[in-house]
């Protein structure tokens, strides 16, 4: 990757963040927390990664992703907004009646989402059925997952993980969302997520532990889970900042499922903005 | 003559492997009860099709989730007791609200893992999945709709809940009878009471008829194998014809196959209804007649509560 990509992915994750911040104040409601602190992770799978055909959002071969924490749909929703499976207008309608744009990803309603989440702990054994089904059809296809890792307190989670290990799930790419927040505090106090990146291993996992907020090495990460073809399946364990890119936002689990107001989003949109850097013609 | 005595899973266990042959995309997912469900032979004829994931129940909901959106027609393989409850969510939200075309195919519902005791018997499972907005709901009386009903499962395209149970029960139905989800069969024709049965009862249902019959009364016999949809049509006929009505089923008497025809019933009027089910209590580990008996889940009691209607 030369620099020039690398930053043309990192303005994408800004113009993510700013969708994703945008869509929760015309809403009045969301979770910018965690949507905040995947949108590099997500930004990286739509934008270098992942087969998709936005004219085609259900094309047999594409790449899968399932945001297994589905309250962080709106990272999910600007990506595939901006990949043009829906118009960018249509961001304005998030958790809106009628709305394509459910406040939990609707993959009936929602062209471009795999599979519906919101409950969490569920999404990695979707995605596990999904990259067996790639495996029995033969077929290349990649399937992304990202997982909070608050939600990996649910016991679903390591079922998913010890059957992804039994398949030999190597197109399976996990990204552990390491924010290490919930809604009711810090990980630590709630439940500690003790060796959260060492249980993906012993459960068979090949783990890659990044700054998952660090563009340069979510991409690598994803690159090399891409090419080891040994049979294992792949956790990306990203330690993130939730809240990402919004000072007063980072770091605080009070912006789990807050909306910001008029004066906040506006110091929000002045901090996302200053993020972009000037791409070369 | 004695009929032929054979368990629904057994019909299952025919079904899904005729299936399996005709159709790559048939699998199924077992959750380590296999050879109790029935699944044995698929499993060594069609290996490919044939996923284990494990005493891990929710996550072969979602597996089964996530392979559906692949086209493939997964049947989620286990027992009634945690095919509903265990993974009650996991189906409302994984594969309802999407409307996959999942199956959760469950053997050992009701009463019928006897022995085993209270943990293993599964009174609440047709309540519980009738509730869910998308889901069919399927009780098959004896080996034949077994094998048929999991064959219309499999050609309809959404999720469905498939009831089946331990013990061999004598056939009801010739082999080549044609099922339909969503349509009742007409056992026997009465226009005094109508007895409305499911699964297991069935049979006791055509006893207590006989019985009845001894005594001239001429009584209606519905298998409703299917809870969800209901049939309506042939609820209100047996409301407008016959004006009694005597639901029997192997499930608490809250919420299951009597309550669904209870609503209509209320709805409709101009019917008196008894129900006869689980009295609302757990079971123990007994005989599975004992366990009837101790319910009123019995010939006797069906003929009882049709004369208290016609007095």
């Amino acid at each position: 990757m030369n620099s020039q990509e690398l930053i043309t992915l990192k303005n994408k994750a800004t113009e993510l963040r700013i969708r994703a911040v945008d869509m929760i104040w015309k809403a009045q409601s969301g979770h910018p927390g965690g949507a905040l602190s995947v949108a590099d992770f997500v930004t990286a799978c739509y934008f270098k990664f992942m087969a998709v055909d936005p004219s085609d959002p259900k094309w047999p071969g594409r790449d899968r992703f399932v945001l297994s924490k589905g309250h962080a749909c709106p990272a999910q929703y600007a990506a595939l907004a901006m990949k043009g499976f829906f118009s960018l207008e249509q961001l304005d309608t998030l958790r809106k009646e009628g709305s394509i744009l459910q406040g939990h990803p609707d993959m009936k309603k929602c062209p471009g989402i795999d599979i519906s989440t919101g409950s969490l702990g569920q999404g990695l054994a979707g995605a596990v059925g999904m990259a067996i089904a790639a495996k029995l059809d033969g077929k290349s296809y990649y399937v992304y997952s990202a997982v909070g890792d608050g939600e990996c307190q649910e016991g679903e989670i390591w079922e998913a993980a010890q059957t992804a290990h039994k398949y030999k799930l190597d197109n399976l790419i996990v990204f552990v969302d390491n924010n290490r927040l919930q809604l009711d505090g810090t990980t630590d106090e709630v439940m500690p997520n003790i060796h959260l990146g060492k249980k993906f291993e012993a459960f068979g996992f090949d783990c890659y532990e990044i700054d998952g907020n660090d563009m340069e090495q979510v991409v690598a990460a994803i690159e090399l889970a891409r090419v080891v073809k040994n049979g294992r399946p792949k956790c990306i364990f990203g330690n993130t900042v939730k809240g990402k890119g919004v000072s007063f936002m980072e770091d605080q689990c009070g912006w789990h499922g807050t909306a910001p107001n008029d004066a906040q989003y506006k110091q929000a949109m002045d901090e996302l903005n200053a993020l972009m850097i000037k791409e070369e013609a | 003559m004695e009929k032929k005595k054979i368990a629904t899973r057994d019909g299952f266990g025919e079904a899904i492997l005729e299936l399996g042959r005709e159709n790559k995309d048939i699998l199924v997912v077992d959750i380590d009860i296999g050879k109790s469900c029935k699944t044995g032979a698929f499993r060594k004829e069609l290996p490919e099709q044939y996923l284990n994931v494990g005493i891990a129940e929710q996550n072969g909901a979602g597996i089964a989730a996530g392979l559906a959106t692949c086209g493939k027609i997964p049947f989620v393989v286990t027992y009634a007791a945690f095919g509903s409850m265990r993974i009650c969510e996991m189906i409302r939200q994984e594969i309802c609200y999407p409307h996959l075309n999942v199956k959760i195919a469950c053997s050992h519902g009701g009463l019928t893992p006897a022995n085993d005791g209270a943990s293993h018997q599964c009174i609440e499972d047709l309540g519980i999945l009738r509730t869910l907005p998308n889901m069919t709901v399927v009780m098959p009386a004896d080996y034949v709709s077994a094998k048929a009903l999991v064959k219309a499962a499999a050609a309809y395209d959404g999720p469905v809940y498939l009831r089946f149970t331990r013990d061999a029960v004598p056939q009801v139905y010739e082999e080549g009878e044609a099922f339909e989800i969503g349509r009742a069969k007409l056992l026997q024709e009465g226009h005094d009471v109508s007895i409305i049965a499911n699964g297991d009862t069935v049979c006791i249902a055509l006893e207590a008829a006989e019985k009845l019959a001894a005594k001239g009364i001429r009584a209606r016999v519905l298998d409703m194998h299917t809870v969800k949809p209901l049939d309506k049509e042939a609820v209100e006929a047996c409301i407008r014809e016959t004006g009694r009505i005597v639901t029997v089923e192997d499930h608490n008497i809250l919420n299951g196959l009597g309550s669904a025809v209870a609503d209509l019933v209320a709805e409709h009027g101009g019917a008196r209804l008894r129900k006869i089910g689980v009295q609302d209590q757990f079971g123990q580990s007994a005989p599975y007649e004992r366990l009837l008996a101790l319910n009123g889940i019995t010939a006797d009691n069906i003929v009882l509560q049709a004369e208290t209607l016609l007095k």
